[in-house]
């Protein structure tokens, strides 16, 4: 017989005080895992659909020319006093502290070429990449490998491009393959390539002219993003497109408003349940608290068969909250979110959270009876009987 | 050598005007191996002492020795281990615990002695052997006798080998042929050496003593051999 075995038998024997101690937990644990869960879900889901926005952080050369452009008025030429961009110099970027948060990044070269005597701008892109970046991109045809050319609406327009058509740019040809369709974007009025094809063409064999980044920023303010974009690549000038990312981040700030208010009120109820209904038992088992202090338990003893019997149900609560409430988050992006089909993938921190939340509601809610039971004087107890 | 040796205790509850005095002035001495009893009307302080005797219930005034031991000097952490290790209580009301098996039960103050589980569950069943319920030990308490239950109590008491043993109307609960039962058990204790310590007011209970204090209003009001009490 240990002070172990006492918890684990007056558990056993009381088993309807340890279901309701284990509902409350179950309750509140189970709730806040919910609601956690359930923002999280809701939260990755709207960070897909953000997706859509496209970039939402430009990377250019460092350049001391003002740019002389407004509402695509043009007031000035290209500038071409700016330090380069090499592709190289984006490995940096993967070594950034937050680089898993980065969807896509898509370096472009950008250069003016003449296409039936007209002058018109040809960006090499990685078409992979501009899936995440241009994500409203639609196009008649297929869009081009090395050696292809997808033509903007406006572009095709007024160079009279059709798809299967060959330009000769820069003693290469370019066999156009997509024409895109309207995009109401800078994208209408340029010719697409390949990355290297560009370069190829363009004579800026290993140089980029920008990269586009689609960073998703849930556990990272933007502005950390292009801090640490920006210490990688010295020799860039590294924006955030402001509107886009506010918006996100707003979004994203309701709901870790909303999951954190809820949660403090639940966590306060389950603890309520386990103080009141361990104060009750408490007091139900004066007797034997009498008795053992009577042969010889010291307070500690005591305190300690009380606690433990708060940490093994802690622990069971743990456990049921979180399976609980992945069920119920289930049911609630069922019944409330309108894309049913979110990922919810088991989640271990969030399971020893609930555990480690359940463990500390348990014991700080059964402090206050575990104390009032150890001063519970033995003679007191057993002569009021 | 005296085992407990109390001089000049006295107990009062409340204070001022509302005081009650329940047990007032006394001075006596148990020796090793004797065989005491408390008698005395209901009311009278035959409890009130017994819990100061337990270590219990700290007196208003003087003091009380314990092998040796001023035992409230001692804080109550302290007090706690004294009883563990010094004292046996036996409760009128059994105060077995309801959800222990009587091995279990009886196994309980050794719950906090670092003691391998094997040993221990050897030290219960001796015990119960001794009080003779050594196959019952897997019963639980609502499944035995009143007897049963006090003589589990008993194993309870004597699990641990106390010098002395403290009962609280042991047979308060019993008919009158297992208070004899009982009565026997505690003077085979007493003859392998353990002081006991019975409050009781039965006559019939008294008799199995070697000595009867008899308490009235709280104060001492008789110290005599049983044999010569009973003529």
């Amino acid at each position: 017989m240990t002070l172990k075995q006492i918890a684990i038998q007056n558990l056993l024997r009381r088993k309807g005080k340890a279901v309701l101690i284990l509902v409350g937990l179950v309750l509140g644990i189970g709730t806040v895992i919910t609601v956690i869960s359930f923002s999280d879900a809701v939260t990755g889901d709207i960070n897909h659909k953000l997706e859509k926005y496209g970039a939402n952080i430009l990377v250019v050369p460092r350049t001391e020319n003002l740019v002389l452009s407004y509402g695509g008025i043009q007031m000035g030429g290209i500038s071409f006093d700016m330090q380069e961009l090499r592709e190289t110099d984006l490995e940096a970027v993967k070594h950034i502290k937050n680089y898993r948060n980065i969807a896509a990044m898509g370096p472009m070269a950008l250069g003016a070429v003449r296409v039936n005597d007209r002058p018109v701008m040809l960006a090499g892109v990685d078409f992979e990449a501009a899936r995440i970046l241009k994500p409203w991109w639609k196009l008649d045809g297929r869009k081009p490998e090395a050696g292809g050319i997808l033509a903007g609406a406006e572009a095709a327009r007024v160079l009279g491009l059709t798809v299967g058509d060959t330009l000769g740019l820069g003693g290469h040809p370019l066999a156009v393959t997509g024409i895109l369709k309207p995009t109401g974007s800078q994208d209408d009025q340029l010719l697409f390539t390949t990355l290297p094809t560009a370069q190829a063409v363009l004579d800026m064999p290993g140089r980029v002219s920008m990269v586009e980044v689609a960073a998703l920023c849930t556990a990272c303010p933007i502005e950390d993003m292009v801090k640490q974009i920006s210490e990688a690549l010295p020799g860039a000038k590294v924006m955030a497109i402001q509107q886009v990312v506010k918006g996100r981040m707003e979004t994203l700030a309701q709901f870790k408003k909303l999951s954190f208010g809820v949660s403090v009120i639940i966590v306060l109820i389950g603890s309520l349940v386990v103080l009141v209904t361990m104060t009750g038992s408490v007091r139900e088992r004066k007797e034997e608290i009498g008795v053992l202090r009577a042969i010889g338990f010291r307070k500690a003893h005591v305190m300690r068969i009380i606690l433990m019997e708060a940490i093994l149900i802690a622990i069971a609560a743990g456990i049921v909250g979180y399976l609980g409430s992945m069920g119920a988050t289930r049911l609630a992006l069922m019944l409330l979110a309108d894309n049913v089909h979110v990922a919810l993938p088991w989640n271990l921190p969030l399971a020893a959270g609930a555990l480690g939340m359940s463990l500390v509601v348990g014991v700080l809610a059964a402090i206050y009876p575990a104390m009032k039971a150890a001063r519970m004087d033995p003679n007191d107890a057993l002569r009021a009987l | 050598m005296s085992t407990m040796k109390g001089e000049h205790l006295t107990k009062q509850y409340g204070h001022g005007e509302a005081a009650v005095t329940a047990i007032d002035d006394m001075t006596f001495a148990i020796g090793s191996g004797e065989f005491v009893g408390i008698m005395g009307e209901s009311g009278a302080g035959k409890s009130t002492l017994l819990s100061i005797m337990g270590a219990m219930n700290a007196p208003s005034a003087g003091s009380l020795e314990v092998e040796g031991i001023d035992i409230y000097s001692l804080g109550q952490e302290q007090r706690a281990d004294f009883r563990r290790e010094f004292l046996g209580f036996v409760f009128q009301s059994f105060h077995l615990i309801a959800y222990l098996t009587l091995e279990e039960n009886v196994m309980l103050p050794l719950a906090t002695i670092r003691m391998p589980r094997r040993r221990k569950l050897a030290m219960a069943r001796h015990a119960l052997a001794a009080v003779g319920l050594d196959c019952k030990g897997q019963r639980l308490p609502h499944q035995i006798s009143g007897g049963e239950k006090e003589r589990t109590a008993i194993a309870r008491a004597i699990v641990n080998q106390p010098p002395i043993l403290l009962a609280d109307e042991p047979t308060g609960n019993l008919d009158s042929r297992t208070s004899r039962e009982i009565m026997r058990l505690l003077q085979r204790l007493k003859d392998d050496g353990t002081t006991v310590v019975m409050v009781t007011h039965s006559q019939e209970s008294a008799r199995f003593a070697d000595r009867i204090i008899q308490v009235a209003d709280g104060r001492l009001k008789g110290d005599v051999f049983s044999r010569t009490m009973s003529g």
